[in-house]
């Protein structure tokens, strides 16, 4: 049997998906310079990133629904085409809160440094871009296991912001000089807990794709209420 | 999907055919990029087998045929050449496979060389042999050559007849529904190959599925009672169709 | 539905069916009285000078029908050399071109060609041919047998020429062979069976034809001189000998139609394997 015309279709596809991930995976990366490291540059960076992240976006829309209406793909196949419009959306949100959160450290840049921070942002960045990372690794090598290790850390990263939540309260009590950067600093922590619901949906939907099961909403899930 | 359009190597420019009574096509105006498929779909009886009929004068056969207009190959008016010549550059492959049965494979895939007694620099076995290729069909015929077209399968004799088509190296490759006889795994294989040779030469196909214009086509054109309805980019055509009857047509709404 | 009428039904399909057998049975009866009738006079005949030699001078009992079997192949043969390839390509003609009054014409004119009694066509060739030439021969009489054989090739091969599906025709034009090759390489090898079945069962038809070799072929007592002069055959030589007076020249009569017999039979088994086996198995 010779290799399926459409198989070449669909790797294309997820070339192009992965690609996007890459992107989104970048956006973080350089938010997480400019916050942490207190740069400029990063910023600017972001910005561009954003506007291949948006071509990106609509090119994936494009191609999905040609595949659709060419391809009348079934089983695998259309999972895998519902998966990757749905991760086209994901990535799409990523890239957005990944702006937020560099407009936020712009902010931020413009005012001293809190010292010392009321609570480990770096865990928090870092575990978000862990997710996001590990999830498009599932997808590239359509593995279930890491995967579900995605879903899994999710619960994590909402504790985390619930702790910095109330870390930063109890800093704005004691010292009203910080109530502008802490708050900011849980407007960024909220991004981050978004970027990371973003990573587990797309996760979720390479298990879809992978096993044909629908994981979501099976967990206690967060609720995000700040 | 190849996206860049490419020039226009066969064109039909006003062109009106039928028998006897009424037309059964009426102005139609097309081109055919090279090494581009395009796809002619619409309801039975809408002319499509007609159009393509006329693109190599295989009109011609049916008596009573009179048409209207010009097709041209390469910029010449094809209803000013000698159909053997135009026959020899434009091919064609039918609804049902039609081997020679009175030939072996062999023989079949070369019949169009030997019965016009052509021979290049080029071996016939090595002709044959590139023309199964291309058909992807030499690996399962190898080793029968010899033996009659007829011991072949369906889809296998459908495949050999694409052979036979490639064997005289056509610039442009036209078919007419020439998967509606076979099982939908016979039919995937010719989409296949169709896509593979595309690379090599023009094709133009003439289907009553839509998803098979769909899936292999680059350009599609829709007609409707002897009109070309609409003819654009097939990923067009099939998401967003200009024409409501074209519309209504591909999303299986007739009538 | 009552009983009775049932019953009644039952009868009469019982009496048609019986009916129909019998008059069945009757068709192939006659056939095999024929057969046996011949044999058992014939056979008695029959040895290998009778098939060997010439015939006795008239008076003289015994001798052969080896003149007229040699003729008779002579006579049938040139009959074929001249009737065929009229028949087969006019045949030709009719299916590409025939589409029309002319060749609704032509098939007419096979048609009654064909119910033509023989004897006239005899007379035909015998005024065509022999008058003029004042001589009777063989060949008068093989063009007598090809006027009778031509509207049989004729019809059989358009017949099995349209039996050869309109697509092999198409595939060998669009592959951008000239249409008289594709006629002569594709069409007609792939008819060729059902073709030289017919030409064979016509050569069956003609061999057995007397009437027509009476006013041409004339027949003779010895070796042939050649195609100009006369020539002897079988069915010639049964009625000869069928006529005479001689005891023993009838006895040789019922030998020769035996031999006659045999040779159509043959012919006619031959184009009904032929048949069979030939469609589409011929490799080109």
């Amino acid at each position: 049997m010779m290799e399926r015309h459409f198989e070449k279709v669909e790797a294309e596809l997820r070339e192009r998906i992965l690609h996007m991930g890459g992107v989104a995976e970048e956006m973080i990366r350089q938010s997480e310079e400019a916050l942490l490291e207190r740069r400029e540059a990063p910023i600017v960076r972001i910005a561009e990133l954003e506007e291949e992240m948006n071509r990106l976006h609509i090119e994936l829309d494009d191609r999905c629904l040609k595949l659709l209406a060419l391809h009348q793909p079934i089983a695998a196949d259309l999972r895998f085409i519902m998966a990757c419009i749905k991760i086209n959306s994901d990535l799409e949100r990523i890239g957005d809160q990944a702006v937020n959160i560099s407009q936020s450290t712009a902010y931020l840049l413009r005012l001293p440094p809190i010292d010392p921070p009321p609570f480990d942002i770096r865990r928090m960045v870092a575990l978000a871009r862990q997710m996001l990372r590990d999830s498009l690794e599932a997808m590239a090598r359509k593995e279930v296991a890491l995967a579900e290790s995605v879903a899994h850390c999710d619960a994590e990263e909402d504790g985390l912001k619930k702790a910095a939540f109330i870390a930063s309260m109890r800093l704005m009590q004691s010292d009203p000089s910080t109530i502008e950067r802490a708050l900011t600093l849980i407007l960024i922590t909220r991004n981050l807990e978004r970027i990371a619901d973003h990573a587990t949906n797309i996760a979720e939907d390479v298990i879809f794709w992978a096993k044909g099961e629908d994981i979501r909403h099976n967990r206690n899930r967060k609720e995000t209420n700040p | 999907m190849s996206d860049e359009r490419t020039y226009s190597i066969l064109e039909a420019r006003g062109l009106s055919a039928g028998y006897g009574s009424g037309d059964a096509i009426r102005n139609v105006n097309m081109h055919f990029y090279d090494k581009r498929i395009t796809a002619i779909i619409g309801p039975s009886g809408c002319g499509k087998s007609t159009l393509i009929r006329c693109l190599n004068r295989m009109h011609e056969e049916i008596p009573g045929t009179q048409v209207r207009g010009v097709v041209a190959l390469s910029e010449r008016n094809i209803f000013h050449m000698d159909p053997v010549r135009l026959r020899r550059q434009v091919g064609m492959v039918f609804q049902r496979p039609n081997p020679f049965p009175t030939m072996s494979i062999f023989r079949n895939v070369a019949a169009g060389l030997i019965l016009n007694g052509l021979r290049g620099e080029r071996s016939l076995a090595e002709v044959v042999e590139t023309s199964l290729r291309q058909a992807a069909l030499f690996d399962e015929v190898k080793d029968k050559l010899d033996q009659p077209a007829l011991n072949l399968s369906g889809g296998q004799q459908q495949r050999l007849c694409i052979a036979r088509a490639l064997a005289v190296e056509p610039k442009v490759l036209l078919l007419d529904e020439p998967c509606s006889a076979l099982d939908p795994i016979a039919t995937a294989k010719i989409e296949e190959l169709l896509l593979q040779l595309k690379d090599q030469l023009t094709i133009v196909m003439v289907t009553h599925n839509m998803q098979q214009a769909a899936r292999v086509s680059d350009w599609t054109g829709f007609m409707l009672m002897g009109e070309l309805v609409e003819f654009g980019r097939t990923d067009e055509i099939f998401t967003t169709p200009r024409d409501p009857r074209t519309q209504d047509y591909i999303t299986g709404r007739f009538g | 539905m009552t009983d009775a009428r049932l019953r009644r039904r039952k009868i009469v399909n019982g009496l048609m069916f019986s009916l129909t057998a019998a008059c069945t049975i009757a068709c192939l009866a006659v056939l095999f009285v024929i057969l046996g009738y011949i044999v058992y006079h014939g056979a008695a005949a029959l040895d290998w000078s009778f098939l060997t030699r010439l015939p006795k001078p008239v008076g003289e009992p015994g001798g052969g029908i080896a003149n007229a079997m040699v003729g008779s192949a002579k006579i049938v043969a040139l009959a074929a050399v001249l009737g065929v390839p009229v028949g087969v390509l006019g045949a030709v003609y009719l299916h590409e071109f025939g589409h029309n009054r002319i060749g609704f014409v032509i098939r007419y004119a096979a048609d009654l060609l064909n119910g033509m009694p023989s004897i006239v066509i005899g007379v035909f060739a015998y005024g065509l041919i022999v008058l003029p030439m004042k001589r009777f021969s063989a060949l008068a009489g093989s063009a007598a047998l090809a006027v009778i054989m031509i509207p049989i090739v004729l019809r059989s091969t358009e017949e099995f020429l349209r039996l050869v599906p309109a697509s092999l025709r198409e595939a060998g034009l669009a592959l951008g062979v000239p249409r008289w090759k594709v006629i002569l390489l594709v069409v007609i090898p792939s008819a060729w069976g059902g073709i030289l079945t017919g030409i064979l069962l016509a050569v069956s038809r003609i061999a057995g034809e007397s009437a027509p070799l009476i006013f041409t072929a004339f027949g003779n007592r010895f070796w042939d001189n050649g195609w100009l002069n006369p020539m002897s055959a079988l069915p010639l030589t049964i009625y000869t000998y069928a006529i005479s007076p001689y005891e023993d020249w009838h006895r040789q009569a019922w030998a020769a139609a035996m031999v006659l017999v045999l040779v159509v039979l043959a012919g006619n088994v031959l184009a009904r394997l032929l048949m069979r086996g030939g469609r589409g198995a011929s490799n080109a």
